[in-house]
This record gives structure tokens, sequence and C-alpha cells, in this order.
């Protein structure tokens, strides 16, 4: 076959497409193009850019209103961090179009009704904010916009509504306040007054028993982890004491105040707030993450205090950024370095605590932990003269507050720390970190190098690990990730199931059928034979052992000979773990025999669940069996529970989606069968048609309920467990007189909040069940505290 | 009441109020590049159609040296790996420098190709590019030698591939 050129093969195959040049959809594109770019870098001002843009703007309205209100509209919604750059453009537009301005602020509120409909609170923050910043451009008259936020602190006032809704409203009012703050004070000062002392009442009478979930570090020292109304309320605080002076917003409409005041000013049609329903969704609280002050970069700009508005800002504005270029991440980078006030502030420092702050922030961060990583390792190559040394300092920070960091974002430190590392050849100064050979191992600090050596080598490889820590940290190295196999020497001869051993080692090099494994099993003795429960089928640890050690030593040699030799075998896994027991001690063996290799226990355990050896509720018992007791607190321990729960979620999400699917077309073909024939009433047709999909529809619906009481059952083992090992300690900690807080504990009551947490969504369903068959008022306090905490999260 | 990520909820997409903005749009890391695998089967119609709707990615610029459980690690960051294949020599059946990994979900490849492509592993700078499927023989390399065909005309010396190019070799 001759070499067809590639334009040629392009269209073999493909609907024949003319491009037209459809001129409305090209000058959509080029205004969107105009309106997203002003303020980015350019030779002239920004002020003579908005002014021309508010030019070609104008010129445009007759032709093309409705596409420039819905950019406008846009980009109010979803780039926030030039906020007040269109702001001034729609403050020039409403002063040559007084029509329009009143168009637009029309368009805002439906746009923010909408957002609050649909659970978009985030997005609907930053509209509120907008319309607060138009006051400023005399787009909106201020005493109009002070009357919605009076309707918005209003919402404290309801009954029987979650605290997190009014949260949402008063926090609302709140964060519009550094953009507009002077001016609704200036003009309606006794209103302002009285929202403000409303609000002060609020915050008094709300509960945080919420606030300890979501810390990252339980200690106030040297930064307290405040609850993020009371920060931003201190905040405003200080600006008002400030007479509300504030001096960081880059504000263009004030070079335009001579045009924009000459504006006539629109009011805010009266707002409501949605009500509350039973769909409402609101926003998780959160907890402000800071880990810099201004003595942790003497020689730079001073960094805003924790309780200035300045600090809040720019927060914001760093998170926008990130929201709105994750998936760019060298243009992400670029936006936050340039981020205006550079030389005003420690940009770099502000840069990596928000960083990080997403990163550590509890439940999940906002975006998939890589990215973080890799954002990094950008900024860093864009700043290679500043940017490695403040992270060098703040893992340098974070190492030395481990002692009371959360164990899941000591998790997430771990993984960023190892992976960064691995980009830059390891190079670390580890003596530095020295005095962690002195103490205990499972002390954090000691805990965290441990875990990080581990997962360095796995990027890497063992001896590559013992060569870049100097030869004190031997005692913190990982562990050779060699294959332990009970039956390899001669020594082990008289191990019960030595022989059978040896017979099956050289069956499977013989490429030996699973029916004749069957038959070399048979003779291994049951060191059970009392339990026999007369059905036919008894567990025999013993067999299970000997097959499982040997096939895995044999598979030793990768993944991939591993994951053969599991579905070459599958049918004698099948069978030997059938029952519960059998499961469970397959997962002892694997155990056993990769004990010094925690990756490829995972990726085994991972196959195992995938392949149906195993099911989840094995796995949740094995993880707190005694056996596993010495391991319980590695971290891979928990990456395979948690990984065990996303495969048990994703399964049940699976089927679910297979009976929607299901039923819509079932849907499809009724309504295409009454449109089609009126005359044809034979009943028994239309049965035979429906009936295949009706079954289907009944098999998928008991499947999704087995699914779902599997997922439930998996839970509750868990959290039995938790409890049963959690209440253990306590009492023997209280019968012996000695310290509750020991390092097990504080990780263990941790891993516990940690499940509640990473699986809120689902856990929120069985809050009844909970309620009543475990998290009881006869349990411990210290453990019921960690229910009650989960409880207020969406109280 | 149900609580939620703050940083959850329908796509923008959603809002029949605004849509999205095309810079926000933009993910030129998870785009199809310009590469082309020449000995595939089938219309350049429909590779691409299988290039856009892959969960397999081509890893190039390993080290020769560089396990399947390294790779594991690696891409396992950005999601559940179901499964590596390693690229061999096809004379000689040892790795020579490449892999496909493929995922469940074709989102857990897209993070692959926003942030693990064109960072390092084992102190080299890999990528990551979409693959349109593995089949049987595509685990070999095209070289004439046995081992990739950017190794038989390379001049420069690498220690992780096996030194210099197959041809300087031969000199």
């Amino acid at each position: 076959m001759s070499r067809r050129r590639h334009s040629d093969d392009s269209d073999a195959g493909q609907p024949h497409k003319r491009r037209r040049t459809s001129e409305p959809s090209e000058i959509e594109e080029r205004l969107e193009s105009l309106i997203c770019r002003v303020g980015e870098k350019s030779n002239s001002s920004l002020e003579s850019n908005l002014e021309g843009l508010a030019g070609v703007l104008e010129a445009d309205l007759p032709n093309y209103k409705s596409k420039i209100l819905r950019i406008l509209c846009t980009v109010a919604r979803l780039l926030p961090e030039k906020l007040t750059v269109y702001t001034t453009l729609v403050g020039l537009l409403n002063a040559r179009n007084y029509n329009f301005g009143g168009e637009f602020v029309e368009a805002m509120i439906r746009q923010l009704k909408e957002c609050l409909k649909v659970n978009m609170y985030n997005e609907a923050v930053h509209l509120v904010r907008f319309l607060s910043d138009l006051v400023n451009c005399h787009v909106i008259a201020a005493p109009s916009m002070v009357a919605m936020f009076e309707n918005f602190v209003g919402v404290t006032q309801e009954e029987d509504v979650p605290q997190v809704r009014c949260d949402w409203y008063m926090f609302a009012f709140l964060s519009s306040l550094p953009w507009v703050g002077k001016e609704l004070y200036e003009k309606k000062d006794a209103e302002m007054d009285r929202l403000l002392s409303q609000t002060e009442s609020y915050l008094k009478r709300r509960q945080k028993i919420h606030v300890p979930m979501l810390q990252v570090w339980t200690a106030d020292k040297p930064h307290p982890q405040e609850e993020y109304l009371d920060c931003l309320w201190s905040q405003i605080q200080k600006l008002k004491k400030d007479r509300w002076q504030e001096r960081h917003i880059l504000r263009p409409y004030l070079a335009f105040d001579s045009v924009l005041c000459e504006a006539l000013q629109h009011n805010l049609p009266p707002f409501t707030p949605p009500p509350h329903t039973e769909d409402s969704v609101y926003p998780m609280p959160r907890v402000i993450f800071r880990m810099f002050d201004y003595t942790d970069d003497p020689e730079g700009p001073v960094m805003p205090g924790s309780h200035s508005v300045e600090r809040f800002v720019i927060e914001e504005n760093l998170h926008c950024i990130i929201k709105s270029h994750w998936k760019e991440r060298k243009t992400c980078a670029a936006q936050l370095l340039s981020y205006p006030g550079n030389n005003k502030i420690p940009l770099n420092y502000h840069i990596v605590e928000v960083i990080f702050a997403e990163l550590f922030q509890l439940p999940s961060p906002p975006h998939i932990e890589v990215m973080y990583t890799t954002l990094l390792i950008e900024l860093c190559k864009l700043q290679p003269g500043s940017l490695p040394q403040v992270l060098a300092q703040a893992t340098e920070m974070l190492y030395m507050r481990l002692d009371t960091m959360n164990t899941t974002c000591v998790d997430r430190f771990i993984n960023w720390f190892s992976h960064h590392l691995s980009n830059f050849q390891f190079r670390w100064s580890w003596e530095d970190w020295s005095d962690c050979l002195t103490q205990d191992l499972e002390k954090p600090k000691p805990k965290f190098v441990r875990e990080v050596l581990e997962k360095c080598m796995r990027l890497s490889y063992h001896q590559r690990i013992i060569d870049i820590v100097p030869a004190s940290f031997s005692v913190l190295s990982p562990a050779n990730p060699v294959c332990i196999y009970k039956y390899g020497d001669e020594s082990n001869r008289s191990l019960p199931g030595y022989t059978v051993a040896l017979c099956l080692t050289i069956a499977i090099k013989n490429k030996a059928s699973n029916d004749e494994i069957f038959s070399i099993l048979k003779d291994v003795p049951n060191p059970n034979q009392d339990d026999d429960d007369g059905e036919g089928f008894t567990f025999n640890p013993l067999k299970i052992e000997v097959f499982v050690q040997t096939l895995l030593h044999l598979a030793a040699k990768s993944f991939s000979h591993s994951f053969s030799a599991l579905a070459k075998f599958h049918e004698v896994f099948k069978t030997l773990a059938e029952s519960d027991e059998g499961k469970l001690h397959v997962l002892r063996v694997v155990y056993e025999v990769w004990k010094n290799h925690p990756q490829m226990i995972a990726v085994l355990v991972d196959k195992m669940i995938r392949t149906q050896i195993v099911d989840c509720a094995a796995v949740a018992n094995w993880i707190f069996s005694s056996e596993l007791a010495h391991d319980f607190t590695r971290f891979y321990i928990w990456e395979i529970l948690h990984s065990t729960i996303r495969k048990m979620n994703k399964h049940v999400l699976k089927i679910h989606k297979e009976l929607e699917e299901t039923k819509a077309r079932l849907a499809r073909q009724h309504k295409r069968r009454d449109s089609d024939d009126d005359d044809d009433d034979d009943d028994r047709s239309t049965d035979r048609e429906d009936g295949p999909l009706e079954e289907q529809i009944e098999r998928l619906q008991e499947k999704v309920e087995s699914a779902q009481s599997e997922q439930k059952n998996l839970f509750l083992v868990i959290f039995q467990r938790f409890i049963m090992l959690l209440t253990e300690h306590l009492v023997r900690c209280e019968t012996g007189g000695i310290d509750v807080f020991t390092p097990w504990y504080k990780s263990c009551i941790e891993r516990l909040q940690q499940i509640f947490l990473q699986h809120h969504q689902i856990i929120q369903q069985y809050m009844v069940t909970l309620e009543n068959l475990l998290f009881t008022a006869e349990l411990d306090h210290h453990i019921l505290a960690v229910f009650q905490q989960f409880c207020a999260l969406q109280a | 009441c149900r609580v939620g990520l703050a940083s959850a909820g329908p796509g923008s997409a959603a809002m029949s109020s605004g849509g999205t903005l095309s810079i926000l749009r933009s993910d030129s890391y998870a785009e199809l590049s310009q590469y082309r695998d020449q000995h595939f089967r089938g219309t350049r119609y429909d590779q691409e159609r299988l290039l856009r709707k892959s969960c397999t990615l081509y890893v190039g610029n390993l080290s020769f040296y560089t396990t399947e459980e390294q790779i594991h690690e690696l891409f396992g960051k950005s999601g559940d790996i179901k499964k590596v294949i390693m690229g061999l020599d096809k004379v000689k059946k040892t790795a020579c420098g490449f892999c496909f990994v493929e995922y469940y979900a074709r989102g857990d490849a897209e993070n692959a190709m926003r942030y693990i492509n064109g960072t390092r592993l084992d102190d080299r700078i890999i990528r990551t590019d979409w693959d349109a499927g593995f089949k049987e023989g595509r685990q070999y390399g095209r070289g004439r030698s046995g081992g990739q065909v950017r190794d038989e005309y390379r001049q420069d010396y690498d220690a992780g591939r096996g030194g210099y190019g197959k041809t300087v070799q031969c000199q």
C-alpha cells in the first residue's frame, strides 16, 4: 500500500466538513479574547487598554449586546482574580450607556440566583463581590448594596436551618468588605454598624465543634489555625479600626473617577435569599492555614499580618489563580509569579503558603496532589535563585512541627517531599535532621523520615537510598524489598507442607494446570481437622500457606510476573479462599511473604480484590488483625485501606450508572412506541419488547442493592474495629494509670477521623445507623468526640 | 443537610447563563501531539479517534534500568493503573527504555499527561504521549539492532541507554 499523505488520511471516513467563515462566532471569539486578555502584560497602560476596550465594546453593543453581557457575566464568575479590572470596564460602559449598565446588573442577579439554586456557592461569592465592587465604579448605588447585605445577614435569623447556610451568607457579606467596606460605611454607617454587630453576635453563638477535625496542626504555636469566619471577622474588625483604609487591592477605577462619578447608578432589585431545601449542599467549613509570618523573611518586604485584610485578599487571589489555571502548570506558575505588588509583599512566601494550604487542606485538596508537586517544580524553574530556598525553609518548618501535624497531612507531606526529592537527585541535608535518630521510632519525626525514605526507594532502588543518607540514618532506612519464602532453605524441611511446596514448585515450573495443582494440594493435611464443618469444604490454612508462598516466590521477579501467576491460578485461589477465613489467610500469607516490600503487598491486594479472590471486608478485617498490629501505623496500610474503600465506592457508582442507563433505554423505548403506532394495542408484543429490559433493570436493581449493602457493611466493619481497638487502648491506659496520648493513639484516632473525612459523602447516608449502633452515648468520650465533630460539619 | 467540598459541584459549563471561557478550557498538556504511529493499522481518522478516548500512555526516555515497580509508583500518583507493559529489545528481550501505562479511567491518564510528563524518573526527564492501545508486538523496539529507533542513530553517550547509539558503536 502506498504511503498516503497525512492530509489525505485525515479526510478518510470523516463526514465531509467544509469550513464556513461563520462571522458571528468568530466575532464572539474575538470579543471573548479581547475581554479576557485585558489586564495582561502590555505595552500600554492598563487604563488606556480599558479605555480602548470600553470604546470597542460600546461600538459593538448594537449588534452583540447579548454576547457581551454573557461574556462579562462569565468573567465576573470565573476570573475573580481580575475582579477590579472588569468592574472598572463595566463602570466605563455604564457611564457611556446607562441601559447597558442596568441590563448587566439584572443579568448578574439572574446568574447569582442560578448559582445558588445549583449549589455553586464559590462562584456565587465571586458574583457578590463583583456586585459590591460595582458600587465603587458608580454602577450600583451603595444603599441598595447595603440592603442586599441586610438580607444576607438576615439569614442568620432563620430557624431550623443548617449553620453552614448562615455561614455562607455571612462569608459573602464579610468577604466583600475589603473591596467596598469604605464606600458603604461612608454612605450608610448606621446600617453598617448594625450589620457588623449582628455579625458579631452570630459569630459568638455559632458552634465550632468541627474545627479540630479540620486543623492541620493541633497546636496553636507558632500560628493559631483559625476557623475561617473567625479569621475573616478579625480581619474586618481591624480594617474598620483602620477606618477602612485598604491599600493592597489594585483599583483601576480610581484613575477614571472623573468619568465614573458622572455616571448614573442603578439600584439593586430587592434580593431574597433562596430558601433552604433538601437538595441544598453548602460549602464545608474551613480552617485557615498559616505557616509564615513577617519574621520568616527578615530581609525582604514585610509579610502582611494574619489579621490584616491584605493577607486575606492576597490569599484569595492566589487561590483563584490556581483554580483558573490548574490544568496548565506553566501558565499557573507564571500567573502566580506575576501577581501585582511583587516588591511590596514577599510573594514567594505567599505562594508557597497558599500551595501548602491547598495540599494540606482537610478533608481533601481542591486538586489532585501530584499537581502541587509539579507546580512547585515549575515555580522553582522560573525562580531558581529564590524559590527553592523558600521551599527548603518551608520543608524545615514543616519537619519541626511534625509532632502536632494531623496524620493525613503528614501522609501528604511524605508523598510530596519524596516525589519532589526524586526530581532533584534526592539532594537534602539529612544530617540537619539527626535529632530524630535519638527518638523512639514511633514518634512523628523518625516515622516521617522512615516513610519518606521508603517512598524515595520506591521511586528509585534500595542501594540508592543507602547511598544518599548518612550512615547514622541506617536505622531509618527501608528494608531491602526481597521476598521471604519459608520453604526456601533445606533447613526448613521439617516444616509441615515442605515437601508439597517442593512438588508444587516443580509442577508450576513445568506449566501445570489448575487441576494438577489441586491434586497436589489434596495431600496437604488440615491442622483444623476438628473444625470440619461437614459441608464438604473446609478451611485449610496449610493448603493456602503452601500454595500462596510457593506461587508468590516463583513469581517474585516483578509485578507482571505476580499478576500473571494470580491470573493463571485464579481457580485455585478462588477455591482456597472461598470462605471468609480463607480470604483472611490468603492475605496473611501474602503479608508474610512480602512484608519487606509494602508496594508489592498493595498491588497484590488490589489485584485480588479486582479479580474477586478476596473481598473488601476481608481486607478491612485483615488490616485490623493482630498479625498486622506491628505495621498498623505504617503509611502503606492506610493507602491499602483507602484504596479498598475507593474501589468499593467506584463499584457501587458503576452499577448504579448501568441501572440508570438501562432505565433510560426503557423510557426511550416507551416513548418511541407511544409516538409510533396508536392503533397497535397488542399488549403481548409490547410486553415482549419490554421484557428483556425490565428483567435487566430488576437484576441491576438487585445488584445495586447488594453492592450498597456490601459498601455499608464495609464501613461498619471498619468503624467497629476502630472502636474495639481504641477502647482497648483507653481501658488499658486508665487501669494502668498511663497517659492516653501515645504516638500510637494519636495516629489511630486521626486515622479514624480520616475515614470520616475522606468518605464523608457516603458516610452521611449512614448517620442514623452509626448513631444508634456504634457511636452511642456509652462510648468513651474520646472516641465519641470524633463522631460528634463529624456531625458538626454538616449541622 | 449535606455538605460539599468547597470546590465541588456541577462544572461551570453547566451554567446556562454563562458557559465557560476558552482561556480556562485550555488543556495543552492533555492534547494529542504531532506524533502518529506509522505502524498503526487503520486510517488516520481511526487512529485519532482511538487516541482521543485512550487510557493508555506511551512513556519514553526511560533508563534501561528503570523497573516496572518504579513506573507503577510514579504513574500511580495520577490514578489506579490497570497495566504496565515494559518495552523490550526485540533481540535481547531486555528493557530498552520505553513502556506503556494503561489506566482504568481516561481522566487519570490525562492527569499523568498534565503532571508526570516532563518530570523526572531515575533522574531522567521522561516523556508521555497518548497511545492508541497496546497490541501484541508493540512492546518491541523497532530499531534494526532490536532497541528503539532513536538509539540506532544517536550520537551522544547516554549511560542509561546502553552508551553510544548503535551506529556509533559499530564504527
